[in-house]
This record gives C-alpha cells, sequence and structure tokens, in this order.
C-alpha cells in the first residue's frame, strides 16, 4: 500500500467518523439532557455530561414526580401521561401490522400460487395505488372516517391501512412466485386444498420475507405522525408521536422543561431502540433487499 | 424435510387423489384444480374491499371535492373551477409551492450527495455491519423525536450547536426563527434522518457490482476518482434514479419536523405545501379548497416521477 492510498484511506475512516459522531450524537445529548436539572442546564450549557444528575426528568415524563418536586427541578406545569399514549401506540402499530402483513400474505398467496380468472387484472389494479402518494387520501379518508363515525377510535386510526397494503402484496407476492413447486405439488397430490397448501407450506416458508416486513412495517406505523393527527385529538387514542408534539405545544414557550421533554422523547424512542438492539442486523440486510420501502 | 420423502410416493398416490376432479392431465403447476377460484377470491377479498373503500373511493371522492365548496359540517356545493380560480390567483399557495422546491432541491442534493459519498467510504473501507446498523438508527425514529431533539440542540440559547457557534463567532444562528435559516434547517434534519438509509441502500447497490471490475481498472491504471466516475457511477444509475425518486416523493410531502419544530414560520417562510393543506383544512375548515390544492401536488408528484423515470430511462444506454 503506497503512501496516497494510506492518506485516502485515513481521509476516508476521517469522514465516517465524522458522519458517524452526528448520527448518534443526538441520542447521547437526549440522554444527557434528560438525567440533567432542568434548571441548573441552564447554568452550564455545555457541560458534555449531566448537569446535576437527576432521575427527576423520567419522573415528570412517566409522572412520578409531585408537583413540588417537578417544580423544584424546573418541571414546567405541562403533563403527558406517556404511559398511556406508550399503551396506545402498541395497540396503533401492533393491530395495524399484524392485520396488514396477514391479510396481504393471503392476498399474495392467491395472485403467487393460484390460478384462477381474472387474477392479473386484480392484481395490476391494486398496484395503482403504489403510484399515488398517501397526500391525496389522507383528506377524503378523514372524511370517510368522520362519516362513518370512527373518529377517536382505534378503528379509525387502524382501518383503512390494515385491509390493503400494495407494497406488502406486492413484496411478499415476488417473494413467493420464486418457491419451488414441488413441496406444494405432493401436498396437493396428498390431497389438500389450496387453503390448506397456504397455511401449511407456504405462509411457513415465508416467514422470513413476512417478519421483515412486520419489522418496516411496524416501525413505520410507530413513528406516522399525520394520520393521527387527523383522526385523533382525544388522550384516550392518542399515540406517542402526538402525545410528543402535544406536550411541547402545551409546554409554555418561555420556560420550557427541555430534560421533562427529552426525557419523554427517549422513552417514546426506546422501543424503537430495542428493536434496533434485536433486529438491527436483520433491518441492515433487509433494506438493499425490499429497496422501495 | 418429511415432504421430500411424501414427493417421492408421489407416482402412487396420484391414482386415487385426481379421481374427484376431471381428466387426470394436469401437471400445469399445483394451481390448476377446481377449487381455486373462490378459495382466491375469498383470499383477496380483504385487500380489495380495502382498495376499494380506503383507496378509490376517497380518490375519487377528493377529485370530486376539488371542485366543491365543503366546510365539512355541511354537505359540499360544486362550484365547478372557482376553486382552480382561487389556486392560480393563491399567491400563498405559489410562496408554498416554491418553498416546498427549496426544501426538496436542498434535501435532495444534499442527501443523495452525503449519502452517495458515504456509501462509497462504507463500501470501499468495507466496514462491517454493526457500523451500518448504527447510520440507520435515525431512520427508526419518528419525525417528531427528530424535530424536538434538534429544536433543542439548535436552541439560540442553550442549545449545544450554538454553543459552539457563539464560541467561534460570538453570535449565535436562529436556524428556526430566521427567514433564511429555516427552510436550510429543516432540509438538514431531513437529511439527518434519512440519510443513513439511504446510504445502506446505495450501499446494496454497490455490493451487486463485481470486484473484479474494479481489479481491472486498477490494473489498466485508473485512479479512485476515476473508477468511481467511470465504473461505480454509471452501474449504480438505476439504484441512484429509485433512491432519488423516492426521496423527492417523501421531500414533497414533508409535515412532521416542520409542524412540530417552524409551524411554517416566521412568516410563512417555511410554510411547505403540507403545512398549508393541513392549514386550510383544519385551521380553516376550507375542506373543498384543501383537496384542490391536494390534487395539484399529486399532479405535481406524477409530473415530477413521470419525467424523471423516462431521464433515467433515457441515460440508461451508456451503461450498456
Amino acid at each position: 500500500m503506497n503512501l496516497s492510498m494510506k492518506l485516502g484511506r485515513g481521509v476516508a475512516w476521517g469522514y465516517l467518523v465524522v458522519v458517524l459522531l452526528i448520527t448518534i450524537f443526538p441520542f447521547y445529548w437526549m440522554l444527557r439532557t434528560a438525567l440533567s436539572n432542568n434548571f441548573a442546564m441552564s447554568t452550564d450549557p455545555s457541560s458534555l455530561l449531566p448537569v446535576h444528575f437527576t432521575w427527576g426528568p423520567f419522573k415528570r415524563a412517566l409522572g412520578l414526580a409531585t408537583p413540588a418536586e417537578a417544580a423544584a427541578e424546573g418541571g414546567s406545569g405541562a403533563s403527558i401521561d406517556l404511559a398511556l399514549a406508550l399503551w396506545n401506540s402498541v395497540v396503533y402499530a401492533g393491530i395495524l401490522t399484524i392485520l396488514t402483513v396477514g391479510l396481504s400474505a393471503l392476498a399474495a398467496y392467491a395472485f403467487a400460487r393460484l390460478r384462477w380468472k381474472g387474477r392479473d387484472f386484480v392484481f395490476g389494479l391494486l398496484l395503482t395505488a403504489l403510484m399515488v402518494p398517501s397526500v391525496f387520501t389522507l383528506l377524503p379518508n378523514f372524511v370517510l372516517m368522520k362519516d362513518l363515525g370512527l373518529l377517536n377510535t382505534f378503528g379509525g386510526m387502524i382501518l383503512p391501512a390494515a385491509l390493503f397494503s400494495a407494497f406488502n402484496i406486492f413484496f411478499l407476492r415476488q417473494f413467493m412466485l420464486g418457491l419451488s413447486h414441488e413441496v406444494e405439488e405432493a401436498a396437493i397430490i396428498d390431497g389438500a386444498g389450496p387453503l390448506r397448501v397456504c397455511f401449511r407450506i407456504v405462509l411457513p416458508m415465508s416467514i422470513a420475507p413476512m417478519a421483515t416486513l412486520t419489522l418496516l412495517q411496524f416501525i413505520t406505523t410507530w413513528n406516522d405522525y399525520f394520520w393521527p393527527l387527523l383522526v385523533t385529538n382525544d388522550e384516550s387514542v392518542r399515540p406517542l408521536t402526538l402525545a410528543l408534539a402535544v406536550f411541547k405545544q402545551s409546554s409554555p414557550q418561555a420556560s420550557l422543561d427541555w430534560a421533562g421533554l427529552m426525557a419523554a422523547t427517549l422513552v417514546a424512542a426506546l422501543p424503537m431502540l430495542l428493536l434496533f438492539v434485536v433486529f438491527g442486523r436483520r433491518l441492515v440486510n433487509s433494506i438493499g433487499f425490499t429497496g422501495i420501502k | 424435510m418429511v415432504t421430500t420423502v411424501q414427493d417421492s410416493s408421489a407416482q402412487v398416490v396420484r391414482g386415487p387423489a385426481t379421481t374427484a376432479s376431471p381428466p387426470p392431465r394436469r401437471r400445469r403447476g399445483p394451481a390448476s384444480r377446481r377449487n381455486d377460484t373462490w378459495v382466491a377470491w375469498l383470499l383477496v377479498a380483504p385487500a380489495l374491499v380495502g382498495f376499494g373503500v380506503f383507496f378509490a373511493y376517497p380518490m375519487l371522492r377528493g377529485v370530486y371535492l376539488s371542485f366543491t365548496e365543503f366546510h365539512i359540517l355541511s354537505p359540499p356545493v360544486w362550484t365547478g373551477l372557482d376553486n382552480v380560480t382561487e389556486l392560480v390567483n393563491d399567491t400563498r399557495f405559489w410562496h408554498s409551492l416554491g418553498v416546498t422546491v427549496y426544501f426538496v432541491v436542498l434535501s435532495v442534493v444534499l442527501g443523495i450527495g452525503v449519502s452517495l459519498l458515504t456509501a462509497v467510504v462504507l463500501h470501499r473501507l468495507g466496514v462491517n455491519t454493526t457500523v451500518r446498523g448504527l447510520m440507520i438508527l435515525p431512520f427508526l425514529i419518528s419525525g417528531v423525536v427528530t424535530a424536538l431533539v434538534w429544536t433543542w440542540m439548535l436552541d439560540p440559547q442553550l442549545g449545544i450547536v450554538n454553543q459552539l457557534i457563539t464560541w467561534i463567532t460570538g453570535e449565535p444562528i436562529m436556524f428556526f426563527s430566521s427567514d433564511d435559516w429555516a427552510v436550510p434547517t429543516l432540509a438538514a434534519l431531513n437529511v439527518w434522518k434519512t440519510m443513513g438509509y439511504n446510504a445502506v441502500l446505495i450501499f446494496a447497490g454497490l455490493q451487486t457490482i463485481p470486484a473484479s471490475i474494479y481489479e481491472a481498472g486498477r490494473i489498466d491504471g485508473a485512479s479512485e476518482w476515476q473508477m468511481f466516475r467511470s465504473l461505480t457511477l454509471p452501474l449504480l444509475r438505476p439504484i441512484l434514479v429509485m433512491v432519488v425518486i423516492l426521496n423527492v416523493i417523501s421531500s414533497t410531502q414533508v409535515f412532521d419536523i416542520v409542524q412540530v419544530s417552524t409551524k411554517g414560520g416566521p412568516a410563512d417562510a417555511s410554510l411547505v405545501l403540507q403545512m398549508y393543506i393541513y392549514d386550510k383544512a383544519f385551521g380553516q375548515f376550507d375542506f373543498g379548497y384543501a383537496a384542490t390544492m391536494s390534487l395539484a401536488l399529486f399532479l405535481l408528484l406524477v409530473t415530477v416521477t413521470f419525467t424523471q423515470m423516462r431521464m433515467a430511462r433515457a441515460g440508461e444506454s451508456d451503461t450498456a
């Protein structure tokens, strides 16, 4: 390796370190802020370590701090029912993900492994949805949810995206098309009907791509903001993303409780970070694989 | 595994199994059984219902509402092209379109530039999965969280970034509250959030390029830069085109980071289209006009995407 190549590698590593630092630093800063005393922070804003280390912000975020405690550490009066919002997000993202991946898998099986009249036409029809950005259907869908009386319900949040996802169907169909026919054929000859083949053979063989889609769908839904913003304004069903935004907006601008807010933000991001720790490798490897998502 | 055993016995079992179905002339794949059709429709039914009720119908209704006066509480009233006329004369709409285009161009140019560079560096250094994993961390968190943490870090008085800037230049930058900085700041946030994901996507594309091509290049005495320009870039084109299109589509619809950080301000400086539409619909309950703007945004996206795809196809020949 000659000198210029060594130099090049050095520069490349330097660049990578800077990029990684910029990528990760905000996460550290959330943690640092969330463990600081909100009052004390203004005296030493550039300290890289928590200022007057305290669990107070997390207590405030989770509603465990008494008003006196909160006031002593610079908490604002604004409160957030984080536990409820967390639960709402779990219900919203969980049910939607299970439904949309499951139903997409069934449809994908019909498109990939069964032969029936109108199949290609129906498939082509469903695919048109890939070309229309969600922005266009959001407003009319809101009106529809209002007409159906589903505003402020989980039904209203989940239903529009639960039954049909063009991307998921397309993706799973592509995978199922590539499965070998042999096993299936053997089962059919043993007298298994198409439903049995679907549930006992094709779906079990498609577990890997279904897991990937589940992961991606869960992340997308967990982080979704616009649709829940349209259909909910009640705390009882409001997911985390909304609760956080409302929390910030309802806090007094002058003395924002940044420590409490960052603690809440961290709690909100925690499930995603856990997913990352457990499934990070799968996620990274799936990105090139799924492409479009 | 057990099933492979069954496979060999298939010849034997075939006789009795096919008696129920019409003449045993199969071997056209497993799909030629008589029950398939209704089972297929059954399996596709939920998706079809979802498509019809929550996609096709809202879509048509959206087009219809675009030509009406509609305030949610009373039924829509057909007003023909009134909304379109209003749109053409609405300076705020054109302003917000300009803001959106500015945001998209900054996000995409900067975002793809940095992502491409990062992907190439990752590839050439042969970095392991863990590093790539760390890169996609911002992709996992919501736009709301992104906006909150950066609002805090860029805070004029207490934000760590402005602490640093004040230390160097003596003056903080009003990232979110000055006309000039608002949109570039939002674009930077967007780049921060999407860069790692795009880089990993491009990285996956790089992996499909056989190493032997680079070896050949090296033997011919090509420099890193020459190989990047005449080998990597052309071979990467299909992936790059896809990444650009996806980024244009998603950043044109940017909403959450704007709504949480600037709310379109200061004085409409960062009023992106989606923000304006939301404000019209849910701030002023002018649903008809909001639908018209959605339609315009949709048509814009279709045109842009279509043009990009055509341009991409026109350029494909030079790889061959």
